[in-house]
Parts: structure tokens; sequence; C-alpha cells
């Protein structure tokens, strides 16, 4: 890629010291907890956004929030910064590393602590996998509700450092809404709690502001989350429609109209061609754009207000209406969703945008990105949660080749800008990262920005934690 | 100086925000002051949020509503209503048990972070805030957030500033999610349970598939002091169901045969359940009537609340009734001072927190209206509070 992105210089007083940190590292965790041969370091030299790459420093796998505690204790008294990491599925380089940092990544922190069906909650530790949660609880009846694509292998702690969402969200709410309380690290080794079993926690809002802070306020070693019952049935169903413009006026007339499905989802063509390729979902290859609209509940209430949605659909030109037959058919037909973004990896490399909008502004965004990946002489497949307008537009290129890797990048850029200018933002649950880092100053004023930075600062005055991402690198206070 | 400072503008209430960080003048933020019988007293100059009223951006079909922080609560639900709107997090209306009058501002509704029975499925107030306007301690605008329904674009004030009790900054326009309004309403109702038996029921309730999205118990001591609706005789356990009416109906049956197993089971259907739960959401059954009694607000885990109720009838005059499960546990108390003991068996049954939400002056002056903090916890809220208002000039002795 352009690598237009700069990185924090690496601090060479650290680096130089890098064999010394080892060592002391290694004296008090348990063996096989630190890794620092090149071969071993490799794997997390980036995230999900492979376009760019740092080799660790050193990279620590501790089993306990004691073992946390202890690394994050030493790298305070040192001032070596941390990178905290999960499953390293970040889309906006979250994860990413730096030479002069220690990478602290959770994974092997993967124990379901408690399951407690009649407070409805689970405590889990940091690395516990996304879908490993509802599994645990699927036979009773339960399920943990936000479910990133990537859940078979991002962890609870990722999702809390993204606040990350997925299609179930519009009516179940993202990571935030889900969250009860987790156990913490802070920068200097303190372990606090904040929330608990309770649904309201005294004092301020801390648990609120630590989810979606990207790793900058502190290592979330346990969380408690809420389980909800499953609905009684869930029903997938396809709309194909003529035109683009058809698919996102119904998706607005459809919220409108007070109907709030579970789920709606929106592919444009690109991006059926891609699923169906890879998936066999039985997509409609003849439209020009689908949605993916599920209800749940009874028989009767699913029918009812399938019912609505059809006649909604009617009038904006629908062409296809699919409605499966069997949990078989409804499976496929969420497998071609979820392997959207692995199955366009598969033809090409992408970067995928993430930009929310007002449901209003659907159709402009969908016009306006047309244009502007046509202006860089690219190619782009749109799926994303209609519902909340939260856009995912893939961006296809080739990361072998430097300028259509710097044009990848600036079209995205133009895009989440058009995205705040409709009124929405640059990020809806991939978080800023580095990705997006140096696109905040067109969504926030400067004293909107150092007022973040000094919260911020109130859990990190050395700035240690993660420091590369989020905030722009010059004007930090 | 005035007496009373009552910003038109936003950038009216910065230069004065501006001007009294200078002088290191206190200043007590209010919105309708509803809630004037809460906590510790303020010192500080009146500072309202009143005069910056109306509602600046609502578009139905896109479920947001922008309005500036003191435009009345009513204004706005009356808005949402001609819509078939509503915030779904069931704003309360507590000037009956505060003993207040005024004016409820969204401002307010927002800064205490309220919400109703609908809480455990739709969530509290910070949940459908969206974006915020605010003025912090050193008078600068900021915002945080937006109106769009995902956001993860830097850290999130929003919730930081949902709930501070205008401690943080002063809020001078809010942005919100809203909901369609249930098409109908019933009320499925176990009879005669004592409060571990409901607290059971409610529980399993919750575990079917039916979507129960009010679940409350009130038990034989309180049962008089609401109003008749329909209720049967006796200890009354509630489990309400919203949604279409075929919906609804298919519910209720499924729920009905399920719940016989824990005691006798009947319904109650749109006007008096819609009414009993407003009783609830707005706590009338413990109104001020001029005694003043102690009124506690107790938030832990649902299966922790009837056993404090439990452990503290043993040793003192209290009158209770649960919401959320039981996690909400609504206490009068009958003597004074009882803070102690209350936060000992909340500490014991596994944590959550009491909020003194009224007593007499003399009372509210001795005890820590909201719960003590952790230590760490503690010194990270204090640490947060200086960066956004280091002087220290918002509400001081408010969150103690
Ligand atoms: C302890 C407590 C618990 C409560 N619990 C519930 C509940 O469980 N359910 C429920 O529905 N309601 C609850 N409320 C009610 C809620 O406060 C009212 O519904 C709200 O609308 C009051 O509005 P007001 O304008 O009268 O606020 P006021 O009484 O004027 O102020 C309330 C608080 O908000 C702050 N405030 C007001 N306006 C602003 C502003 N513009 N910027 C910053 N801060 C501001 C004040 O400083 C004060 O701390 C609770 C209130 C309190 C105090
Ligand atoms: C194919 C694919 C599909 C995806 N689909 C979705 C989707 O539908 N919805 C969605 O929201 N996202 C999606 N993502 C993005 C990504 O999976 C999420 O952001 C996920 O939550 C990251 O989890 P992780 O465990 O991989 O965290 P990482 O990528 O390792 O880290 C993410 C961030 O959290 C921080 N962090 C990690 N663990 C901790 C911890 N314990 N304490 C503190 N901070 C921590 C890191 O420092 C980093 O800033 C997708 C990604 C891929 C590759």
């Amino acid at each position: 890629m352009s690598g237009a992105i700069a990185l924090k210089a690496p601090d060479p007083a650290i680096l130089s010291r890098r064999d010394q940190i080892i060592a002391d590292l290694a004296d008090f965790l348990p063996a096989g907890t630190v890794v620092s041969s090149e071969r071993e370091l490799k794997p997390f030299e980036t995230d999900g956004f492979i376009a760019y790459r740092r080799m660790p420093l050193v990279v620590t796998l501790p089993r306990t929030t004691e073992e946390v505690a202890a690394i994050m204790k030493y790298c305070a008294k040192y001032k070596v910064p941390v990178v905290p990491r999960g499953a390293g599925t970040s889309l906006s380089g979250g994860a990413i590393p730096q030479e002069d940092a220690v990478v602290v990544a959770l994974t092997r922190m993967n124990r379901i602590l408690e399951v407690d069906y009649p407070n409805r909650c689970a405590r889990v530790q940091a690395g516990v996998t996304n879908l490993a949660i509802s599994e645990a609880v699927s036979a009773d009846g339960f399920f943990y509700a936000p479910d990133p694509s990537s859940q078979l292998a991002c962890t609870i702690g990722g999702n809390i450092g993204m606040n990350s969402g997925g299609a179930h969200c519009l009516k179940y709410g993202v990571t935030t809404n889900n969250l009860l309380g987790v156990k913490m690290v802070l920068f200097d080794g303190t372990v606090i709690e904040l929330g608990g079993k309770a649904l309201d926690a005294s004092g301020y809002d801390l648990l609120g502001i630590v989810c979606g802070s990207e790793g900058q306020l502190g290592i979330v070693t346990e969380a408690t989350v809420r389980l909800i019952a499953k609905p009684e049935g869930q029903r997938p169903v396809l709309f194909g429609f003529e035109t683009s413009e058809g698919a996102s006026a119904c998706v607005t007339d459809v919220i409108a109209a007070g109907l709030i499905p579970v789920a709606i989802e929106f592919m444009d063509k690109p991006a059926i061609e891609i699923c169906e390729a890879f998936a066999k979902a039985g997509y409609p290859l003849d439209v020009e754009a689908l949605l993916i609209v599920e209800v749940e509940g009874s028989e009767t209430e699913m029918d009812a207000m399938l019912k609505a949605i059809i006649d909604i659909a009617r009038r904006h030109g629908v062409k296809t209406v699919k409605e499966c037959q069997s949990a078989t058919e409804a499976a496929l037909i969420w497998k071609g969703r979820k392997s959207a973004f692995g199955a366009t990896g598969r033809i090409a490399d992408y970067i995928c945008m993430d930009g929310t909008v007002p449901l209003s502004q659907l159709t402009n965004v969908l016009r306006g990105t047309a244009k502007i990946v046509a202006r860089y002489g690219l190619r782009v497949a749109n799926v994303f949660h209609a519902g909340d307008g939260n856009m995912h537009p893939l961006i296809l290129y080739n990361i072998n080749d430097p300028d259509e890797a710097r044009r990848a990048e600036e079209a995205g850029n133009e895009i989440l800008k058009l995205c705040v200018d409709a009124g929405g933002c640059l990020t809806g649950e991939h978080g800023v990262g580095i990705e997006k880092r140096d696109l905040m100053t067109h969504q926030y004023s400067k004293p909107d920005l150092d007022q973040q930075m000094a919260v911020r600062a109130a859990f990190d005055p050395d700035w240690l934690l993660n420091p590369s991402k989020v905030f722009p690198l010059e004007g930090r206070s | 100086m005035a007496d009373i400072y009552e910003p038109q503008t936003e950038a009216d209430a910065a230069a004065m925000i501006t001007e009294a960080a200078r002088e290191g003048r206190a200043l007590a933020i209010f919105g309708g002051n509803t809630r004037a019988g809460f906590g510790q007293k303020v010192e500080g100059a009146a500072f309202t949020a009143k005069r910056l009223r109306g509602i600046t951006a609502y578009n139905p079909s896109e479920m947001t509503l922008t309005a500036l922080a003191g435009t009345p609560v009513a204004e706005i639900e009356a808005e949402l209503a001609d819509n078939g709107q509503m915030m779904a997090f069931e704003p309360a209306d507590h000037r009956m048990m505060m003993g207040t009058e005024g004016v409820p501002t969204i401002g307010g509704l927002f800064a205490t972070n309220t919400s109703g029975p609908r809480r455990f499925v739709s969530g509290a107030a910070r949940d459908s805030l969206l974006g915020i306007r605010f003025v912090n301690g050193m008078g600068e605008v900021i915002k945080s957030g937006g109106r769009v329904m995902k956001n993860v674009t830097g850290l999130d004030l929003v919730k930081l500033l949902a709930g501070s009790y205008g401690t943080l900054g002063f809020l001078t326009e809010v942005t919100f999610k809203v909901l369609p309004v249930p098409r109908t309403e019933a009320t499925v109702v176990v009879t005669g349970l004592n409060d571990a038996e409901a607290a059971i029921a409610m529980s399993a309730a919750l575990a079917t598939s039916c979507e129960v999205s009010g679940a409350a118990h009130l038990p034989e001591s309180v049962r008089w002091l609401f109003g008749k609706n329909g209720l049967p005789d006796g200890p009354a356990t509630l489990l309400r169901i919203e949604g279409v009416e075929a919906s609804v109906a298919d519910r209720v049956n499924r729920l009905q045969p399920f719940l016989q197993r824990y005691g006798a089971v009947s319904q109650i259907d749109q006007g008096d359940s819609q009414q009993i739960w407003r009783e609830i959401r707005d706590v009338t059954p413990f109104s001020e009537d001029g005694s003043c009694k102690p009124l506690w607000r107790i938030s832990c885990a649902p299966s922790a609340g009837h056993q404090l109720l439990a452990a503290l009838r043993l040793e003192t005059g209290v009158n209770a009734f649960f919401d959320w499960q039981g996690g909400l546990v609504w206490m009068q108390m009958e003597g004074d001072g009882e803070a102690e003991m209350i936060r000992a068996y909340l500490k014991r049954l596994g944590g959550g927190h009491a909020t003194l939400i009224r007593a007499r002056d003399s009372v509210r002056a001795a005890i820590a209206a909201f719960e003590p903090q952790e230590k760490g916890v503690a010194a990270l809220s204090a640490a947060v509070k200086a960066k956004l208002d280091p002087k220290g000039i918002f509400n001081p002795g408010r969150m103690g």
C-alpha cells in the first residue's frame, strides 16, 4: 500500500533495551508467555488491515489478570508502550503493533467463567471468541446478541475495543448495549471493576467510555455480558430489486412504517455476484440490489411482519421475493452474507469502509461512492447493514500495485468524508484505528478532539496504551 | 452578578461559563428542577437550560430527534406521539415521588440517565442517546457523537455525560433514537406469590421466547397503594407483552399456561395495563405525602433484590416493590439514616448500588446520595472530572 499513514517513529532508547525488556518480562512471567523470535512475532505484525505492518518489540500471552497487571506495571515503570490485542481481526489497523511496543495478546484467556441464567448474563475472560459465548448457552435457549461476521475468530475484548456490531444489531444493539461490566487493568497495573450484574452502575459511566476506546484506556481481562432468550423462530427473506434506489427506499419505508426487523442487509450487484460465486446461496443474479430482511418471533408474528414488508417492497419495484422453506435454506442465505468479506478477499485485495449515514442519505451516498470510485478507476462492492445506515463499500484493488493502492486509499478517504458531510460519521463499528485517524479532524473540531484526548489522558497520562491510534499524531497535547 | 443565569443560546451559556470559570464561581445546573430534593444541597449560582428550548430536527423516518436541552419532556413526547413514536426507555415523571413541581426537561432526563420498566429490553436513556453538544467547565463548546445509530468515531463522551448529573458539562443539545409505539400491550398477572417465588417466576418468564418487556412484582404490602387497574387481590407479579395485536395475543397465549405452575394466572389489557406500568414507572405508591420518608432506589442483580428486602424486613420498617425482574427495588423506609445497613446488605448480596432519592434535608446532609465507589474507580472518576471541569465549578458536591 502507499503507506500514506504515518506510524509513530519508534523510540531508539526502547529499541536498544529490547533484550533487557525481554529478559525482564520472562523473569516474572511463566515460561512460554513471552514470545520474541522473529518467526513467532511475524503473525502479529498486522491485523485485518493488512496494508500496514510493523513488527512488535515482543509479544506476551498472559493467562491471568495478575499477569496482565504485572506486565502493565513493568511497562509503566519503564515507559514502554503497550498494544492490547485480541484475535487481530480489526479492519482499521487498531491492533497493528509498533516496533517499540509490547503486544499483550489475550487469546489464552479464553474461559467462560460463569453462566448465570437467573440474571441472564455470562462472565467471560476477554480472549473468549464472540461465537463461543452463544455456543455455550445455545442449548439452554439463550444467545449473545452482537454478531460480527468475524465472530468465529474475534474476541470479546476486541469487540469491546471496537464496540463491534453485526447484522442483528438493528434490534439488539451493539456491544455497548449488551455489556454489563468489565474487569480491567489500568496503565499502571491497577485492577478495577466497572459495572457488574446490576443494570445500572453508580457514578460516571466509565464502562460506556471504555467500550469503543480501542485499547487506549486499559486492558480488559474479563467481561460480563447480557444473554438474551432466543426467539421462537427466525426467518430471513431475500428481496431482489431492479435498482439500488428501490432497495434503499424500501429500507427507509420499512423503518418509517414502524417495522423493525432484526436485520436488514444490503448487497449491490458486484457483491451479489462475489458472494453467490463463493457460497452458492441461491441469490438472484438478475437484479441490481438485494436485501436480506430477517424477522423473528412466532409463526403468526413473522407472517404478519413479512406481509407488511412485502407490501412495501412491492411499492419499490421488487423483482424477486424469496422466502426460505427450511433452516438449511436460511443458513445458506446468511452464509452468503457473512462470507462477503472473505469471498471478496479471494478475488481481489480490498479495503472496507465503515461510514454510517442517516437513512435518508443511503441513495445519495451510494451514488456518490460509485462516482468517487469510478473517478479513481477502481471497482467497488457494497454489502452493509442498511437498517442502521452502516455502509461497507469494499474498494477492490491490487495490493502489489503501489499506484492502485494509493488510489484506493484516497478514494476511501473521499467516501468517508462524503459520509460525514451527509450527516454521518467515519466509522460505525470497525473503529478509527490508524486507518481513519487522520480524518478525525474532518468530523471533529479541535476543542472536540482536545476534550477526548484530555479524557484519554485521565486514564493513561503518559500515552503508553496503543498510542499510534485514533488521534492524529500532530496536535496532541 | 445575576441571581439566576438563564442563557438564551449556546454561545451565551459558553460566555457565562467562561466567566464563571475565570472567577472560580460555582454553578448549580438545572433544567426544570424537578429533582430539587435530591442529594446534597448544591452551593452555587443557579444556572438553567430552560430557555434553550425547541426541537431542532425530527425526521420520523430516521427515528432520531434533536432538541435543545431545556425543551420540556412533555413537548417532545407530544410531538413523538403525533408520529406514533416514543422514547423506548420510558422516561418517568417523578414529580409526585419527589414532591416537586416544575417542568422536566430533556437535558435533565439525559443528565440523570433515567429509564423506566422497559430498561432491561430497550436499555437506559444512555443507550438511546446518540449525540450531544455541551459546554465544558472551561467554557468550550464540545460536540460528541452524531445523529446516526452506530458510531465508534473516537471516545464515547456521550455515555460519559449521560448520567453525570450536570457535574461534567452543561448540555445544550441532545440527539436521541426513538422507536415506534407498540400497537398494543397486555399484562399477564400471577397472583399470590411471595417475593422469592416471584423472582423465580419472572426469571423463568424472561427465559422464554415471549419477549417480555416489563417484569415487576408488587408485594401484598404495596398492592393497595396502586390503583385498582383490574388486578386481582393479593401480591401481583406482572409480565408485560407489547407488539402488534396478533403477536401479543400469541405470546400471551403461550405465557399464560407456562406461568400456571407458579400461581393463579390472569390477564389485564391495554388501558389497565398502561395505567399500572405508568404507576410503576413513576413510583406513585411512594409519592411524597408530606412525611418525607426516605426513599431508596436499589439497582442490583435481579435475583438479589428479594433477598435484600427479606434481610432488611427483619431489622427495620420498609415497604418496597420490584421492577426490572427484581433488579430495581424502590424502598420506602420508616426510619431515617439506614444507609449503612442497606449498603452493607447489598454488598453481601453481590453488590449493586443504593441511591437515596428523597429524604428530609437533615438526613440528606448526612448521607452520600450515591453509592460510594471503590478506591481505584473513585480516583479515575475524579481524574475524568478534572479533565472536563478542572475548576470544579459544575454542581460541586452533587456526585460526592
Ligand atoms: C437520583 C435520581 C434518580 C432518578 N431515577 C429515575 C428513574 O429511575 N427513572 C426515571 O424515569 N427518572 C428518574 N429520574 C428522573 C429524571 O431526573 C427526570 O425525569 C428529568 O427529566 C428531570 O428533568 P429536570 O429538567 O427537572 O431536571 P433537574 O431536576 O433540573 O435536574 C436533574 C439533574 O440533571 C442536571 N441537569 C439538568 N439540566 C441539565 C443540563 N442542561 N446539562 C447538564 N445537566 C443538567 C442537574 O444538574 C441535576 O443534577 C431520577 C432522577 C434522580 C435525581
Ligand atoms: C472478515 C471480517 C469480518 C468482520 N465483520 C465485522 C462485523 O460484522 N462487525 C464488526 O463490528 N466488525 C467486523 N470485523 C472487524 C473485527 O472483527 C472487529 O473489530 C472485532 O471486534 C475485533 O476483535 P479482535 O479480537 O480481532 O480484536 P483485535 O483486532 O485484536 O483488536 C481490536 C481493537 O481492540 C483492542 N483490544 C483487543 N483486545 C483488547 C482487550 N482485551 N482490552 C482492551 N483492548 C483490546 C485492540 O488494541 C484494538 O484496538 C470484521 C473483520 C473481518 C476480518
